[in-house]
C-alpha cells in the first residue's frame, strides 16, 4: 500500500535494464567506434613500437657513416630512404630517432601531468592561502613564453638529455596545474561533494573517490594536446643545439643537420619534420577523440 | 477580425541520436487579446511550442508539420528579411532568465532603443525617448536614471521588468512568455504577474505564458491549455479547467498544488513519470499513469469531447461529470 | 533484510523532552574581496544572530525569499561552511571536545536540491549510495545501500549499477534521501529537496518523505521557498529575512495569523488559486535588499507599510505573542513597550 504509490518514476513504456558497464568500458566502447581516433592511435602505436624495437628490426647501423654515400635520394637500393649528409641510413636513424625523441617529447608531459594534477588539485580543493601560494607561483612561470622558458632552462643548466627532460617538464607544470586547478574549483562547488563531506569523510578520501575521477579527464586530454608541443619544443631544443647531441639520431637535431640540404634534395631533408608532423598531428586529433569519448552523457 | 492564433495540427519531431516527438498533433487558436495559459511539466512541449512559434527552432535537426497563422500570415513561409521584422514586431518573447536574455555590455536603454530603431525605423533620440516610457510603463522607479544601466546593476526583479519593456517596445500583437517568473521570488513574481496583467489590457494585446505552476496560471489568464507529452490534453477558460477539470491530469496537478490538502494527509500523488516521447504515442499518452485508465484508453489515442464552445478534453471519461475524488 | 534493520541511529541521550538540536545566535559574514589585494571591501551578513530549536520527532520548516540566509543556515548546521560565531547543541552536546564535527555528521544529514550535481556522475548509484556507511566503517556497506535503495522506492536489482544521468529528477532525488539515510541519521536537512521536481512528481517524493519520518522516527527542517509545501510537512515554520529570524510559530497558529509585517506579505503573494477572486495589489514593492549592507534597525524597515522611527532606531527582539508564549515574532508593533505608535496593536489590516 504505502509502497505502492511511489513504484519508481521509470519513464513508463521503457524497461531499463541493469548495465553493468564500468565508467572506462563505457570510454573505451566509444573509442572503438570512432575511425580517426583509433587510426591515430594505430599510427602512434606503430611509432612507439618501432622505437622500442628499432635495434631488433634488423636496420642499418644509424651511426656508420659513409663518405662515398652522402645525401642519396629516396628509393636508393639498400637505403629505401635515402641517407643524410654523412652518408648515414635514413630510414635506421629515423626509426632509432624515434625513440629519443619519443621520450623526450612524451616524459616531460607525462611527469607534468602528475606533478601539475597534484599541485592543481590540492590548490582548487583546499584553497584560501594554500590556493594562493601554489598558484602565484605557478604564475611566474606561466609569465615566460614556453619557448624561452626552456630555452633559459636548459641554457642554465646545460646541453643532454636529461636536463632538456627537467626543462621541458618544468615549461609544462603551470600550464597543467592552472587547468587542474580551475576544474577542480569548479568541482569543489558542486553539491555532491558537499554530501561526500557530510558523511564525515576525509579530505584525502572525498579527493580520492569524489574529485580525482571528476577531474582527471579534462587535464588527461589538455595534457595529451601539450605532447606535441612538447615534441616540437624537444626538437626546437636539439636544433638550437642545447637539447640532444650529435651524432645521436633524433628528429629535431636532424631536421637541423638536414637543413643545409635543403637545397640538394628537399625530399630528404623534409622527413625529420613531417615525422615530427605525423606525430604531432596524431597525437592531437587523439586527445580531440579522447575529450569526446570520456564524455558520459551521451 | 482574423484570428490572433491560429495553430492546427502542429507535429514537431527531433531527431539525432535519438528521435524524440515533441509536439505530436497540436491544435490550438487564440482571439486578439487573449491571455492563455500552457500548463504542463517538463517536457511537455510546452516551450518547444513557443520556440516554434518564433520559428527559433533548429532547422536540421528538427521536423515541422501542420500549419501555424499568426495574424494570418503563415509563418513558417517567413524568410530573412521579413521573420525578422514578424520576430520582435510582431510577436515577442520574454524569457525565463533575464540575466542571460540581455546583453551584459550594452546599457537597457540602448538594448530597447536598438529594437525600436531596427522595427520602427525611428531615430537615435526618438527610440531613447521610446525606451524612456517603456520603462516608464514597466513601473521602473527613477526610470531615468535606470535607462543608463548596465543589466548587472540591476535586480532580478527589475532585470525581468526591463525584459518585458524590451518585448513590447514594439507593440507585439503577440507576447510569448516563456515562465518569466519562475526564477523570482514569491513576494517580486507577483509584482511582475499583475505587471503582465496591466500592460496586457493596456497594450490589448494576446499573451501566451508558459508555465509548469497552476497558482502562476491562474492570476496570469484567461484561458489555460494543459499539455502532456506534447498534447494538449484539456484546453478551457481558467475558471473552468480549476473549478471542473475533468482530464484525470489536470485533476492530479489540481491535487499535488498542496492548495488546500490537510496537513500530512497522504497526497494523492500521480505515480510513475511522464512517457520519453521517443516513439509518437499510439494510445493515451497518461493510461499508464491514470487511475481511471480503462483497455479503451490504450489502445488508440482519446479524441477531444468538445463539452462546450472551446471547452475540450483528450479523454474518454470526460463526460463522466461526477469529478474523481 | 529490510531497510529497518539497517537503520541503526545513535542512541537517544537527551531524553524526550531534550530538543534535538539547538542553535545559538549562529552568525556568518563572508566577506567581498575585491580591489588589487584582495581586501574585504564589504561583509555579506549572510546569517546574523541566528537561533531556534528543533524538538525531537518534529518538522521545523524554513522559508524566505532569496539571500535571507535560509540556504547558509543548513550547511553551518553540518559544519559544510565553518560559523563565525554561535553555538550548536545536539541532543543536549554542544558542538566542540565532547561532539567534533564528525560525530555531528553520524546524526545530522543534507539532503540537497535535484540537479546533476548532486550526484557524482562517474559514480555508480550503488556507489554513491553506500559511500558514506563506507567512510564510517560501517559493516557491508553495499548490502545497507541496497536495502536504502528498495526503500525509497528504487529496485536495486534495476538501478544499482545505473549512473546519475541515466535517471530522472524523481530518481535522482530518491537516490539523494537514501544516500542520507544510509548514514541512519537522526536530523535530517532537506534544502529545497522538492523544489526542482514536477509537481506530480513532488507529491510522490512528500509522500515518501512523511512515511521516512514516521518509520524511522526522523526529525526534519525542511527549507523551502514553497509556502504550501512547507506547510503540509511542517509542524512549525520559521520565517528568514535578511539573515535574520523574523517570525517562528506552530504551522496552524501561522496560517490563522502571520503577527510579522514580513510573513504576511509573503503569504498574500501566494498565487490565489482562485480565479474568481486573483489577487489584485502586490503585497510588497521592489525585490529583498542585498544583504551586503542590509539596512539598520529592523532590516525589514525599508519595505515595511507600517515603519515607525523606532524601528529605524533598534532592531527588535523574538518574543512570544501575548497569549501564545509558542509564536514568537521580532517585531516593534507587538512590544508594547518597544515605543512604536502602534506597539501592542498587532499587524493593522
Amino acid at each position: 500500500m504505502a509502497q505502492t504509490d511511489f513504484a519508481a518514476d521509470a519513464p513508463a513504456g521503457r524497461a531499463p535494464v541493469a548495465k553493468p558497464q564500468g565508467y572506462w568500458a563505457g570510454v573505451g566502447a566509444r573509442l572503438v567506434r570512432d575511425p580517426i581516433t583509433m587510426l591515430c592511435a594505430a599510427v602512434l602505436l606503430m611509432l612507439i613500437l618501432a622505437a622500442i624495437f628499432a635495434p631488433f628490426l634488423g636496420l642499418a647501423d644509424p651511426y656508420k657513416g659513409s663518405m662515398i654515400a652522402r645525401l642519396k635520394p629516396l628509393g636508393t637500393e639498400g637505403h629505401i630512404l635515402g641517407t643524410d649528409e654523412q652518408g648515414r641510413d635514413m630510414l635506421a636513424r629515423l626509426v632509432h630517432g624515434g625513440r629519443l625523441t619519443l621520450f623526450i617529447g612524451l616524459m616531460p608531459v607525462v611527469l607534468a601531468f602528475f606533478i601539475g594534477s597534484a599541485l592543481g588539485i590540492v590548490a582548487g580543493y583546499v584553497g584560501g592561502l594554500t590556493n594562493t601560494i601554489i598558484m602565484r607561483t605557478v604564475d611566474v612561470f606561466f609569465a615566460f613564453p614556453s619557448v624561452l622558458l626552456a630555452i633559459a632552462i636548459s641554457g642554465a643548466l646545460g646541453a643532454g638529455i636529461v636536463n632538456s627532460l627537467v626543462s621541458l617538464t618544468i615549461v609544462f607544470i603551470p600550464p597543467i596545474t592552472r587547468v587542474a586547478e580551475a576544474v577542480t574549483s569548479g568541482v569543489r562547488a558542486l553539491d555532491y561533494i558537499d554530501a561526500a563531506r557530510a558523511t564525515g569523510a576525509s579530505a584525502w578520501t572525498v579527493i580520492r573517490v569524489h574529485v580525482i575521477g571528476n577531474v582527471l579527464s579534462p587535464i588527461f586530454v589538455y595534457a595529451t594536446s601539450l605532447t606535441s608541443v612538447c615534441m616540437i619544443l624537444a626538437a626546437g631544443l636539439s636544433f638550437l643545439g642545447i637539447g640532444v647531441r650529435p651524432p645521436e639520431p633524433e628528429w629535431g637535431l636532424m631536421l637541423n643537420t638536414l637543413r643545409s640540404a635543403i637545397y640538394v634534395d628537399p625530399w630528404l631533408s623534409a622527413l625529420p619534420g613531417v615525422m615530427i608532423f605525423v606525430t604531432s598531428l596524431c597525437l592531437n586529433l587523439l586527445s580531440d577523440g579522447l575529450r569526446s569519448a570520456m564524455n558520459v552523457r551521451d | 477580425m482574423t484570428r490572433l492564433l491560429d495553430i492546427s495540427d502542429l507535429t514537431i519531431r527531433f531527431t539525432g541520436k535519438r528521435t524524440v516527438h515533441a509536439i505530436n498533433n497540436v491544435s490550438l487558436s487564440m482571439e486578439q487579446g487573449e491571455t492563455l495559459a500552457l500548463l504542463g511539466e517538463s517536457g511537455s512541449g510546452k516551450s518547444v511550442t513557443l520556440k516554434a512559434l518564433l520559428g527559433l527552432l533548429p532547422p536540421k535537426r528538427t521536423q515541422i508539420e501542420g500549419r501555424i497563422h499568426v495574424n494570418g500570415t503563415d509563418i513558417r513561409a517567413l524568410r530573412g528579411r521579413a521573420l525578422q521584422r514578424y520576430r520582435g514586431g510582431e510577436v515577442s518573447m520574454v524569457f525565463q532568465e533575464p540575466a542571460l536574455a540581455l546583453d551584459p555590455v550594452y546599457t537597457v536603454g540602448h538594448q530597447i532603443a536598438e529594437t525600436v530603431m531596427r522595427h520602427k525605423g525611428l531615430s537615435k533620440d526618438d527610440a531613447m525617448a521610446v525606451a524612456l516610457d517603456m520603462l516608464d510603463r514597466v513601473r521602473i522607479p527613477s526610470a531615468n536614471r535606470r535607462l543608463h544601466n548596465y543589466p548587472h546593476e540591476l535586480s532580478g526583479g527589475m532585470r525581468q521588468r526591463v525584459m518585458i519593456a524590451l518585448a513590447l517596445a514594439c507593440r507585439p500583437r503577440l507576447l510569448l512568455a516563456d515562465e518569466p517568473t519562475t526564477a523570482l521570488d514569491a513576494t517580486v513574481q507577483i509584482q511582475i504577474l499583475l505587471l503582465l496583467r496591466e500592460l496586457q489590457r493596456e497594450f490589448g494585446m494576446g499573451v501566451i505564458f508558459v508555465t509548469h505552476d497552476i497558482g502562476v496560471a491562474v492570476e496570469i489568464s484567461e484561458r489555460i491549455a494543459v499539455m502532456y507529452a506534447g498534447q494538449i490534453v484539456e484546453e478551457g477558460t481558467t475558471h473552468q479547467i480549476i473549478r471542473d477539470a475533468r482530464h484525470p491530469y489536470t485533476q492530479g496537478l489540481l491535487a499535488a498544488n498542496l492548495h488546500d490538502v490537510d496537513r500530512g494527509a497522504r497526497l494523492n500523488a500521480i505515480p510513475g513519470a511522464p512517457p520519453a516521447l521517443e516513439v509518437a504515442p499510439m494510445a493515451c499518452p497518461f493510461a499508464p499513469r491514470c487511475p481511471k485508465a480503462m483497455d479503451a484508453c490504450r489502445e488508440g489515442l482519446p479524441p477531444f469531447l468538445s463539452l462546450a464552445d472551446r471547452r475540450r478534453v483528450a479523454c474518454l471519461r470526460a463526460d463522466e461529470t461526477v469529478p474523481a475524488e | 533484510m529490510s531497510a529497518t534493520d539497517a537503520y541503526i541511529p545513535q542512541p537517544d541521550t537527551g531524553g524526550p523532552a531534550q530538543p534535538l538540536l539547538i542553535v545559538r545566535a549562529l552568525q556568518k559574514h563572508f566577506p567581498v574581496r575585491g580591489g588589487l589585494l584582495g581586501r574585504t571591501q564589504a561583509r555579506v551578513q549572510a546569517v546574523d544572530g541566528v537561533s531556534f530549536e528543533v524538538r525531537k520527532g518534529e518538522t521545523l520548516g524554513i522559508v524566505g525569499e532569496s539571500g535571507c540566509g535560509k540556504s547558509t543556515t543548513a550547511k553551518l548546521l553540518i559544519g559544510l561552511t565553518p560559523k563565525d560565531r554561535g553555538e550548536i547543541i545536539f541532543d543536549g552536546v554542544p558542538l566542540g571536545p565532547d561532539l567534533p564535527l564528525k560525530d555531528l555528521r553520524k546524526g545530522v544529514q543534507m539532503v540537497f536540491q535535484d540537479s546533476y550535481a548532486t550526484l557524482n556522475p562517474r559514480l555508480t548509484i550503488l556507489a554513491s549510495v553506500a559511500f558514506g556507511a563506507r567512510v564510517q566503517g560501517l559493516p557491508d556497506p553495499d548490502g545497507l545501500a541496497r536495502k536504502m535503495m528498495d526503500r525509497v522506492g528504487l529496485d536495486p536489482d534495476r538501478f544499482a549499477h545505473r549512473y546519475p544521468h541515466e535517471l530522472s529528477g524523481g530518481q535522482r532525488q530518491r537516490v539523494n534521501i537514501a544516500r542520507a539515510l544510509a548514514m541512519s541519521p537522526r536530523l535530517v536537512v532537506l534544502d529545497e529537496a522538492v523544489s526542482a521536481l514536477d509537481k506530480s512528481v513532488e507529491a510522490q517524493v512528500l509522500n515518501l518523505l512523511s512515511d521516512l519520518r514516521a518509520e524511522f522516527g526522523l526529525t526534519y527542517i525542511f527549507i523551502s521557498h514553497d509556502l504550501n509545501v512547507v506547510r503540509y510537512i511542517s509542524d512549525r515554520i520559521l520565517v528568514m529575512y535578511l539573515g535574520e529570524v523574523v517570525e517562528v510559530a506552530p504551522v496552524d497558529s501561522i496560517w490563522a495569523e502571520q503577527a510579522h509585517p514580513y510573513t504576511r506579505s509573503l503569504f498574500s503573494a501566494m498565487p490565489s488559486m482562485d480565479p474568481d477572486n486573483r489577487t489584485s495589489e502586490p503585497p510588497l514593492s521592489g525585490d529583498p535588499p542585498n544583504p551586503i549592507n542590509p539596512p539598520p534597525g529592523c532590516r525589514f524597515h525599508t519595505r515595511c507599510r507600517f515603519a515607525a522611527e523606532i524601528c529605524k532606531a533598534k532592531a527588535p527582539t523574538l518574543a512570544g505573542l501575548p497569549g501564545n508564549a509558542a509564536h514568537m515574532v521580532a517585531c516593534h508593533l507587538h512590544d508594547p513597550a518597544s515605543g512604536h505608535p502602534k506597539a501592542g496593536q498587532g499587524v493593522p489590516e
